[in-house]
């Protein structure tokens, strides 16, 4: 073989390589395996149940699409993925309040999406009753990502892409409402968060701490009796006694309901990855753990007409809140925070 | 085309007759249609272009009228209902949606109808749905999950909102700010559902009714109802929202 010919046969042989690096990014590939809904051991029954919603690979992929993709926002500058970071638990890192399109800020602290199919009601107030509608209100709030449904729908229907991606999910020539809907359902449901070291040692395959075990113990007489295990929240509406901060006039669940009895209360959060979620409280104020640990170890600092059972906590020592908070980082879960399957698929 | 495929057509034709027929004769279903005519007062709804009096005495047009009615339930003149569960949204901005055609209605006489003006609780909290209840309509909350059952917009040069507009957004599926109503009427004579017929009710929505009785609504001082506060006073008024025009049995 001449000199010649075996330059050409490198440099095919090399495009040929680049190219298959290139393709075969299994990295993203989405298998039905990938898209499969169990309920984890030791977890109650589900709320949403994906019973109308059959989990396929192409439809969770287009949800994929649709959670990272700024085309969703009015002026295509803000996606889901904006304020619902992979790695925060798909909180909003180091932000107290949203922010949406323009600039413009929210009036309350971005909550972490995990474990969304044990939920019956979404946001602080509890005002979405359902996954599948859950996504609408960010959508169309005019502080988010401002846009109208119409809109969105005509924007997809433009793009040759997402023309596939639907065809492909829905066997339908015709991209719609339900579909974007059911769609991101498939995405955000199977957020799961069940396999952090406290859930190892749960299951007896991994051992707290003697720091931990306390922290566990003192969770356990203090916390959370609202702060339910194993998805650490009894899902009601509590008013803890944090002074309203006057410049976001946000009265929380008396916002949905009008009833005077609900206002100031809001929806007990569950605190899966709390290490990874901060800022904390609906408003953000509380910028680390220690911040909220002094906040909840002295009932001196509860305002208005907190829970009874905030009073249960007494005071804490800081050796009590040092403990509680080794325990909470132990629900910090890298299985879920470093899952594949919510890459970002635009990164590809 | 030659004789042996023209008799070909014919006896395919003919095949295709008799099979309607059959079709027919054997149907235990039947259609009939409903139509809806807006007026205020007595006279036909006019948008944008004709001022209208409340009982207050107070100008004003009306620039917007849309709402839901469902689960259409016909009373059979040998008792019972017949219940359908679909929605239909109705604008009178949009003719066809005025006309709604009841497909595959059992055969037989029927006295009366029951339905409810908004969406019931169920539909209300089943996630995302399609057709009439599809949110693009723009009928839904998305901050406090609900359809909003009614929106009639308008102005009226009383109204203390910018603009002078008013606009009554009325919603909610939950007591006490539950502001589905029902609706009973009676066609006066039986209709009959079968073959080769399709009755007709004409049905009057009478505008009006939104803004009065029960509770008579000023235009100074309630220029605004977009959720849960003061909405059960419109659903009140729009409980007698419709009566029978026209029965074509």
């Amino acid at each position: 073989m001449s000199k010649k010919y075996s330059i050409i046969l490198i440099i095919v042989t090399l495009c040929a390589v680049l190219m298959g690096f290139s393709k075969s990014n299994k990295y993203f590939v989405i298998a039905a395996t990938d898209v499969v809904f169990k309920t984890p051991e030791g977890f109650p029954k589900p709320v949403y149940k994906f019973k109308n919603n059959k989990l396929t690979p192409e439809i969770f992929v287009l949800g994929r699409m649709l959670f990272y993709d700024p085309i969703l926002s009015k002026d295509s500058t803000v996606s889901c993925a904006t304020c619902h970071q992979r790695i925060a638990a798909f909180a909003h890192f180091d932000h107290k309040l949203s922010h949406g399109i323009n600039g413009l800020i929210g009036r309350r602290n971005v909550p972490a999406l995990q474990n969304l199919a044990w939920k019956s009601t979404f946001m602080w107030d509890g005002g979405v009753n359902h996954l599948e509608v859950q996504p609408l209100s960010p959508l169309t709030n005019p502080v988010e990502m401002n846009e109208t449904i119409a809109d969105i729908i005509n924007k997809l229907r433009q793009n040759q892409d997402y023309v596939a991606a639907f065809r492909n999910a829905f066997h339908d020539t015709v991209i719609t409402s339900s579909h974007i809907l059911k769609a991101l359902a498939q995405f955000t449901g199977l957020m799961i968060s069940a396999d952090a070291k406290y859930d190892k040692c749960m299951k007896g395959a991994d051992t707290f701490t003697v720091p931990e075990k306390r922290g566990l113990m003192l969770f356990r007489d203090k916390c959370a009796k609202c702060h339910e295990e194993p998805l650490f929240t009894d899902n009601k509406y509590r008013n803890n006694g944090l002074k309203p901060d006057t410049s976001l006039k946000d009265i929380g669940r008396g916002l949905i309901t009008g009833e005077t009895a609900d206002y100031y209360k809001f929806l007990v959060p569950g605190l899966r990855n709390i290490e990874r979620t901060y800022p904390y409280m609906h408003d953000g104020r509380f910028r680390n753990l220690k911040e909220v640990l002094d906040y909840y170890g002295n009932p001196a600092n509860f305002y208005g007409k907190f829970d009874a059972e905030m009073l249960e906590i007494g005071v804490l020592t800081n050796e009590n809140k040092s403990d509680i908070i080794a325990f909470l980082n132990t629900l910090t879960d890298y299985t879920f925070l470093y899952d594949r399957r919510f890459v970002d698929p635009f990164m590809q | 085309m030659s004789v042996s495929n023209y008799f070909k057509v014919m006896f395919g034709m003919a095949a295709f007759w008799v099979a309607i027929s059959f079709s027919s004769v054997y149907a235990r279903e039947g259609s009939m249609l409903i139509s809806i005519a807006h007026f205020v007062g007595n006279q036909q709804l006019q948008l944008d272009t004709v001022q209208y009096k409340n009982e207050l005495n107070q100008p004003y047009t009306i620039t917007k009228c849309k709402y839901y009615i469902g689960k259409i339930k016909l009373k059979k003149s040998t008792g019972g209902y017949y219940t359908l569960n679909d929605y239909y949204l109705v604008s009178e901005e949009e003719p066809a949606s005025k006309q709604i055609v009841l497909k595959d209605v059992p055969k037989g006489e029927y006295t009366g109808m029951e339905f409810i003006i908004g969406v019931d609780s169920i539909d209300n909290c089943s996630g995302a749905q399609s057709g009439a209840l599809d949110p693009v309509n723009a009928m839904f909350w998305t901050w406090n999950t609900g359809y909003i059952f009614l929106k009639m917009e308008g102005v009226s040069p009383v109204s203390k909102s910018p603009g002078n507009v008013f606009e009554y957004h009325i919603g909610g599926y939950k007591q006490p700010t539950n502001c589905i109503r029902t609706i009973a009427l009676n066609f006066g004579s039986s209709i009959e559902i079968g073959d080769g017929k399709l009755p007709h009710i004409t049905l009057k929505a009478d505008l009006e009714e939104v803004l009065e009785n029960p509770h008579t609504i000023d235009f100074s001082k309630l220029s605004s109802v977009t959720d849960f506060h003061n909405a059960t006073l419109i659903a009140d008024n729009y409980g007698n929202l419709f009566s029978i025009l026209g029965v074509v049995p």
